[in-house]
């Protein structure tokens, strides 16, 4: 039965030698990884979860820094046939307290059988409520010596069958945490399937390069499990170096000759800004086949800029490439740039803004440039619907609807929101856009979420935690995101109605900047405290979000 | 140059490259790293500030607030440098 663990143990047995991934950490020399070390690792940690009664079909929350620990863990928890499901760590910004409500709230609707962590992290976030944690064993990872025997054989992880779910995905925030994207080993399977095709992935000739995090699907699918399961070479440095030091993806593409990097939009405005040509001596790029923009809206401006400033270190025009992915698919439901350029479409702005419409640019008119995400994979058709449900032809916006052999299980013990998100078999993405010559377009969200550097923030997050200031009027708060052509993702804005005879509202304003970003580790830059009846509401009495947006926007270019 | 030049040079530059509220004073003993208000994409920028105004390198590694987290901090990291 071909399962994760299989698949591993077969590399295990076939190419054990073989570096399948570079470590990389600020102040440390590169760590080479073969399959046999790699495996023989996480076997450290099989053990410790067996000896702790986790049992095939358990479900472990990881709570650990991005680090080689991680990865053991992580598929230590795969061939015991447990269920990994990664938590993002907590960030010096964010208030502990905050922390441990998430958590409590995640471990209530997942009921994993098991977490594992450090030692201080322990004592310093969870002994504080352990009581209110109803999982059977808090494991440390300290206490895993990392022996390197063999592995043997019948490890439990071989009897999990393909329908089985493999993972679970978060993204972060308190209404993030909720959903739990459950995949079974068959659709990560059949993802990577069509996927490799569709990029024409070749393990002798293809190294992947990442910084990214591994609780979000394109670091988690694209640039951690896709290498491994399919023996691709795999350089990897922790989002938190590479934020401190970008420049070091591109000495790291340079010295292994990486091929592909998937990065969000944010990341090209990021690294065509924030890096010296001093600091890229002797860097050469023209290895790189095919850089993928996703997760985030793809901006023809940021692809540009990125173009501009790595063309003289060998970056090649025929490597910017994109894709529409997401975790209920598991990664991928296009790609585009590989095979051929990404298809810029210039459509005219009036029909585009009021018309729903994209209608190509005639001479003269006012016109905005789209970018193709791509095609869709194989096994995946795309659709685009109405408010109704109704079937919309070529070039007429509206929700994109994917039906696939790789869909997600469902929303992990979650069939109330699962079922609203499935539309007779078609999973109803919450994005808006187009199809035109067989090209999908993305052109904005349905879903009042908001998107900062490749990270999904809900609104509704972070308007609870700012009504909990003094002085807001309860219930009266509202956030959106604006995109922000400088830096290349949206910024996020808060507007909040101080209540009647409130101090100082810059004091207000001071105050909702910084719970916000304690109890979120959101960066708000602009909070607008307004006065009383400031805020569009709907006819049923709810805060519009994207009329106040339009209002705030408005008001923004009114002359002072 | 003295410490107090440093402190005011490096939090104008924060507030109005980094913050864009030109107008924010930030203390010298303001917490800036651990407190968000310099957030983890904007670290990459204060070491570009104050290579440009000092030519004083401030290396990957030490762009925590383990290393230094105040202006005062940073100002004596700079003095130490110049």
């Amino acid at each position: 039965m071909k399962n994760f663990s299989s698949v591993l143990l077969e590399h295990y047995a076939n190419q054990g030698d073989k570096v399948i991934l570079y470590f990389q950490s600020i102040g440390k020399e590169d760590l080479p990884i073969t399959y046999k070390s790699l495996l023989e690792n996480s076997y450290c940690y099989t053990k410790e979860y067996i000896k702790n009664g986790i049992k095939p079909g358990d479900i472990i929350i990881l709570v650990l820094q991005h680090s080689l620990e991680l990865i053991y863990a992580y598929y230590g928890a795969i061939l015991a046939g447990a269920i990994p499901s990664i938590m993002p760590f907590l960030t010096e910004k964010l208030l502990p307290e905050k922390y441990q409500q998430d958590f409590q709230s995640l471990v209530k609707i997942i009921q994993p059988e098991s977490i594992i962590t450090y030692q201080e992290f322990k004592q310093g976030v969870f002994d504080q409520f352990s009581q209110q944690l109803p999982v059977h064993s808090m494991l440390l990872c300290e206490e895993i010596a990392l022996e390197g025997e063999p592995l043997p054989a019948g490890l439990p992880g071989l009897t999990r069958d393909s329908q089985d779910i493999v993972l679970l995905q978060h993204s972060s925030g308190t209404t993030g945490l909720q959903k739990g994207v459950a995949l079974t080993h068959q659709a990560v399977f059949q993802q990577l399937e069509h996927y490799s095709k569709a990029i024409h992935l070749a393990p002798q000739k293809d190294v992947i390069v990442s910084w990214l995090p591994l609780y979000h699907d394109m670091g988690l699918i694209a640039c951690f499990l896709m290498p491994i399961l399919c023996g691709v070479p795999l350089v990897m440095m922790s989002p938190f170096d590479w934020v401190k030091a970008p420049y070091r993806l591109f000495t790291s593409i340079s010295n292994y000759h990486g091929t592909l990097c998937w990065l969000p939009n944010f990341a090209y405005n990021f690294c065509a800004k924030k890096i010296r040509d001093s600091q890229l001596e002797e860097v050469d790029l023209s290895s790189l086949r095919a850089v993928i923009n996703c997760s985030e809206p793809v901006r023809y401006e940021s692809h540009q800029a990125f173009l501009q400033k790595y063309r003289p270190f060998g970056f090649k025009a025929s490597a910017l490439a994109a894709s529409y992915a997401m975790a209920e698919n598991v990664f991928a439901v296009t790609q585009g740039g590989v095979d051929f350029p990404l298809v810029e479409d210039h459509i005219d702005r009036d029909d585009f803004q009021m018309h729903k419409k994209a209608t190509p640019v005639t001479p003269g008119a006012a016109g905005v440039i789209m970018l193709s995400t791509g095609r869709p994979i194989e096994s995946v058709a795309v659709q685009v619907i109405d408010e109704q449900g109704k079937l919309l032809g070529e070039r007429q916006i509206g929700e994109v609807i994917i039906q696939s052999d790789c869909l997600f299980t469902g929303y992990y013990n979650r069939p109330d929101i699962t079922e609203k998100s499935v539309l007779n078999g078609w999973f109803k993405t919450g994005d808006y856009g187009y199809l035109a010559e067989g090209e999908v377009y993305i052109t904005g969200r349905k879903k009042d979420l908001i998107i900062v550097g490749g990270k999904n923030i809900y609104p509704q997050d972070l308007e609870a935690i700012a009504m909990e200031v003094e002085g807001v009027h309860p219930g009266r708060v509202v956030a959106f995101g604006i995109f922000n052509e400088s830096s290349g993702t949206e910024d996020v804005v808060i507007v909040a109605e101080a209540n009647k005879g409130a101090e100082d509202k810059e004091e207000i304003g001071n105050a909702i900047k910084e719970k916000v970003t304690r109890n979120s580790a959101i960066a708000l830059r602009h909070v607008l405290v307004v006065d009383e009846k400031w805020l569009i509401k709907t006819s049923s009495g709810k805060i519009a979000r994207s009329a106040n947006k339009e209002k705030y926007l408005a008001q923004l270019h009114l002359p002072n | 140059m003295d410490k107090n030049t440093i402190v005011a040079q490096v939090g104008k530059k924060i507030a109005a490259d980094i913050l864009k509220e030109p107008n924010k004073i930030i203390k010298a003993d303001e917490a800036i790293i651990s407190s968000g208000l310099v957030d983890s994409f904007s670290l990459v920028d204060l070491a570009l500030i104050v290579e440009d105004l000092y030519g004083v390198h401030i290396d990957d590694a030490e762009l925590s607030a383990d290393v230094f987290d105040t202006l005062n901090q940073l100002a004596d990291l700079v003095l130490k440098r110049l």
